[in-house]
């Protein structure tokens, strides 16, 4: 019998860990007591990218779209939605209105804010498919780029069409695909090559590779393959990180289904073209993100970059040349061979083609995965998809690529992002991470926070990155607590400079990005804890102080009660009193009282 | 699998299996430097020095990677493993106050054991999952969107469990 209903189940990270699998089983379950399973197909997929709303079900065909279900909600949305085919209005998703008004959206994703301005290249599988069966992902041309590319292309026909389609690296540098690739192409009479598929997503705030191999593990294989083809290679790595256990569990499914089918492994549908995928563990270093670190660590070796040319694509792993691309490129390939190269360079701008996957987190209403054409304003993503800043806070700035990145502030919105806008901006664009801040949250402690990142993952092998990043960060420490002097500015300066020109890889070259971006748009934010001793946002504890307002203080005794170091005292009904010698600063009366009576300054 | 000193210890024949299958393929060691914390949680001085053996690698080599990577563990953790995720997005979430009451709670600061061996604190870079923030696991089962006072409830659901 045929299925007449599909239930779709978000099975990313983000909803896994709040009961998707449980959601999943119920539904197996439920549908098998109502009588109804034979009629409708629930499938487990990957991430949707609304993962702010999470747990997800989508319905089709109506298009119904249940969010934050929960295990128990199961039974009603089998009875109601797929016995009586009537909608479950308390579950599905609600856009809020222009005036506040709630309004539950039509049927149809299209008619979701969070995914209107949204294309969906990269993530076309993901939150549509079963990423545990080939056959879906065949069912939505998967494979055919591979097919085509060994019975109707020769290698430089594949990169002609890359070169035409314009993609460039998304890991962060923005390399031109087709040139790294025509590098390995070009070296003759070596007796290996290799493939190299970088997943070693390390940048804190950034899931986009994780949910790409998650939800669609098959492209990244397919992908490989085709530049095993086009180079010359029989032989690919994936250099995952071990922290990412389901996204290791769903390549190792999808490696040995495309193996069983001959997609993989000797003689590839029959062609004289073999080729075969070993999956390599990170161990949590963050400059295997690095090319030459992570070739390093494949070989077993402590993650240490070396320096560049020689590059890769020529001496790469075990000294063969080798093509290292990270999962979004990957992910990319195949839909460039079977939709052509010039279809791609439509999408985007000039100098940038195609989209972005962007993992939109910090201080946003939707947070979540989203991807958009290249040259989209930020204000677009924020305000349109992002669904704009909680709390009615207000927008303070947006970090691009993570700790190698910088600020995008309010009064460069509406800049489209591509590579060399942001590079313009003092940014970059990363692997994807894009960090909402808001007014609460302290420029100077951000900056700070990313050093201490970088001092901790500097691999110690050159010196500008290991002494110059220990300097930064001291000095960010110091204005921190409120002894930071005008000369220290200017420290920060130079050797920021000096770390930007003399470091071996980009993890020093970029390290001091968030401190000098901050410090030229935020200049202000760090004369105030200079030279007022204060940190307007309230975060930089050596420079708050609480006190409570004796006017407003009613004596509810709330504060007194919650606080963990027992430092206010007072009489029921009497205002009360801070003891600053004891305070911790922890803010916990700021935040309890009712009254507004404490102040922070 | 319980066992009194790291002296007594041996490699197991699970892990003596998987040294086999890597042990002529490039690059094998931080692959059974996993296989070997996944079988003892860390890796045990007594082990490594087998392991140096069974490959013909010098500990020094064996240890220098160790020491590198983040992930690689040379002492025996709690029962319970708490993880707070200290990315970015958890960060400004209020990463930092979740670990301040963990130390309220259970007395241990970040990377330490409590006494009775019933929990280990660690900070990690990103769980990737950021639409939760902030974010903590135990024992690979994750919290999301915490509150600080949540805190206490977790640790006696996993106390003695």
């Amino acid at each position: 019998m045929a299925f007449n209903h599909y239930l779709l189940v978000c099975g990313g990270t983000g909803c896994e860990s709040s009961n998707a699998d449980k959601i999943y089983t119920n539904l197996k379950s439920q549908a098998e007591a109502q009588g109804v399973a034979e009629s409708c197909q629930i499938v487990k997929t990957g991430c949707f990218g609304f993962c702010e709303k999470g747990p997800i079900v989508k319905v089709l065909p109506e298009q119904n779209f249940y969010v934050g279900v929960k295990p128990e909600d199961v039974e009603e949305i089998i009875a109601e939605q797929i016995v009586k085919g009537r909608r479950i209005e308390r579950l599905q998703y609600k856009e809020i209105g222009k005036a506040g008004a709630e309004k539950s959206a039509k049927g149809g994703i299209e008619n979701i804010g969070f995914y209107q301005k949204q294309v969906r290249v990269v993530l076309r599988n993901c939150g549509f498919i079963n990423p545990e069966d080939i056959t879906e992902y065949i069912a939505r041309d998967g494979y055919a780029a591979l097919e085509k590319v060994l019975f109707e292309m020769k290698p430089s026909d594949v990169i002609d069409e890359l070169k035409k389609s314009g993609l460039r690296g998304r890991g962060g540098a923005g390399f031109p695909t087709w040139r790294k690739w025509s590098f390995s192409a070009d070296v003759k009479d070596v007796d290996q090559k290799f493939i190299v598929c970088n997943a070693d997503e390390g940048d804190p705030g950034a899931y986009m590779d994780r949910s790409v191999l998650e939800g669609d593990p098959h492209s990244v294989l397919e992908a490989m393959a085709i530049a095993g083809y086009t180079v010359g290679a029989d032989k690919g790595f994936i250099y995952i990180r071990a922290e990412y256990p389901l996204a290791i569990n769903r390549l190792k499914i999808a490696i040995g289904q495309a193996k069983e089918v001959g997609l993989l492994g000797n003689k590839i549908l029959g062609t004289e073209f073999s080729f075969d995928i070993e999956i390599r563990f990170g161990a949590g270093a963050f400059v295997c993100g690095e090319e030459t670190a992570l070739l390093a660590s494949i070989e077993g070796e402590r993650g240490m970059p070396r320096p560049r040319p020689p590059f890769p694509a020529t001496n790469g792993l075990w000294g063969k040349p080798t093509v290292i691309n990270n999962v979004e490129t990957w992910a990319n390939i195949p839909v460039i061979i079977t939709k052509g190269g010039d279809w791609f360079a439509n999408i985007g701008t000039a100098t940038s083609k195609g989209t972005k996957v962007f993992a939109l987190t910090g201080k946003i209403n939707n947070s979540g995965l989203v991807e958009v054409p290249m040259g989209t304003p930020l204000r677009d993503i924020i305000y349109n998809i992002g669904g704009g800043i909680p709390n009615g806070r207000k927008f303070k700035a947006v970090q691009t690529g993570g700790p190698s990145g910088g600020v995008i502030t309010a009064d460069n919105i509406d800049v489209p992002i591509d590579f060399e806008h942001l590079q313009e901006l003092g940014s970059i664009m990363g692997s994807g991470g894009m960090i909402v801040m808001d007014e609460d949250d302290c420029i100077v402690d951000v900056a700070k926070f990313y050093l201490e990142f970088t001092v901790e993952e500097s691999c110690g092998k050159c010196a500008p990155c290991r002494i110059g990043g220990r300097k930064l960060y001291n000095l960010l420490d110091k204005i921190s607590k409120g002894s930071g002097t005008m000369e220290d500015l200017e420290k920060i300066k130079s050797i920021g400079n000096a770390m930007k020109k003399a470091s071996l890889c980009g993890l020093g070259q970029t390290a001091p990005n968030p401190a000098l971006s901050s410090m030229h748009y935020f200049y202000d934010e760090y004369l105030s804890h200079i030279k007022d001793k204060t940190c307007p946002a309230g975060v930089c504890k050596d420079l708050v102080t609480y006190t409570i307002k004796e006017d407003k203080c009613i004596g509810c005794t709330l504060c007194a009660r919650r606080c963990p170091v027992s430092c206010i005292s007072g009489e029921r009904k009497n205002p009360h009193f801070i003891d600053q010698d004891k305070c911790i600063k922890c803010g916990e009366c700021f935040t309890v009282c009712k009254f507004d009576a404490v102040l922070r300054a | 699998m319980p066992v009194s000193t790291t002296e007594e210890l041996k490699i197991t024949d699970g892990l003596m299996e998987f040294v086999q299958e890597w042990k002529n393929k490039p690059g094998n060691l931080i692959m059974i430097l996993h296989r070997t914390q996944q079988e003892y949680g860390f890796v045990p001085r007594k082990i490594a020095m087998d392991l140096a053996k069974v490959l013909d690698v010098p500990l020094a080599k064996i240890y220098g990677v160790i020491t590198f990577y983040h992930f690689f563990k040379l002492e025996k953790p709690g029962k319970n493993q708490i993880s707070v995720c200290m990315g970015t997005a958890c960060y400004l979430k209020g990463a930092g106050d979740l670990i301040q009451e963990i130390e309220n709670v259970i007395g241990i600061g970040v990377n330490q054991t409590t006494d009775d061996q019933e929990f280990s604190l660690e900070s990690v870079r990103c769980v990737g999952c950021c639409g939760l923030a902030p974010v903590l696991t135990v024992n690979g089962e994750v919290y999301g969107k915490l509150k600080k006072d949540q805190i206490a409830e977790i640790v006696a659901k996993h106390r003695g469990a």
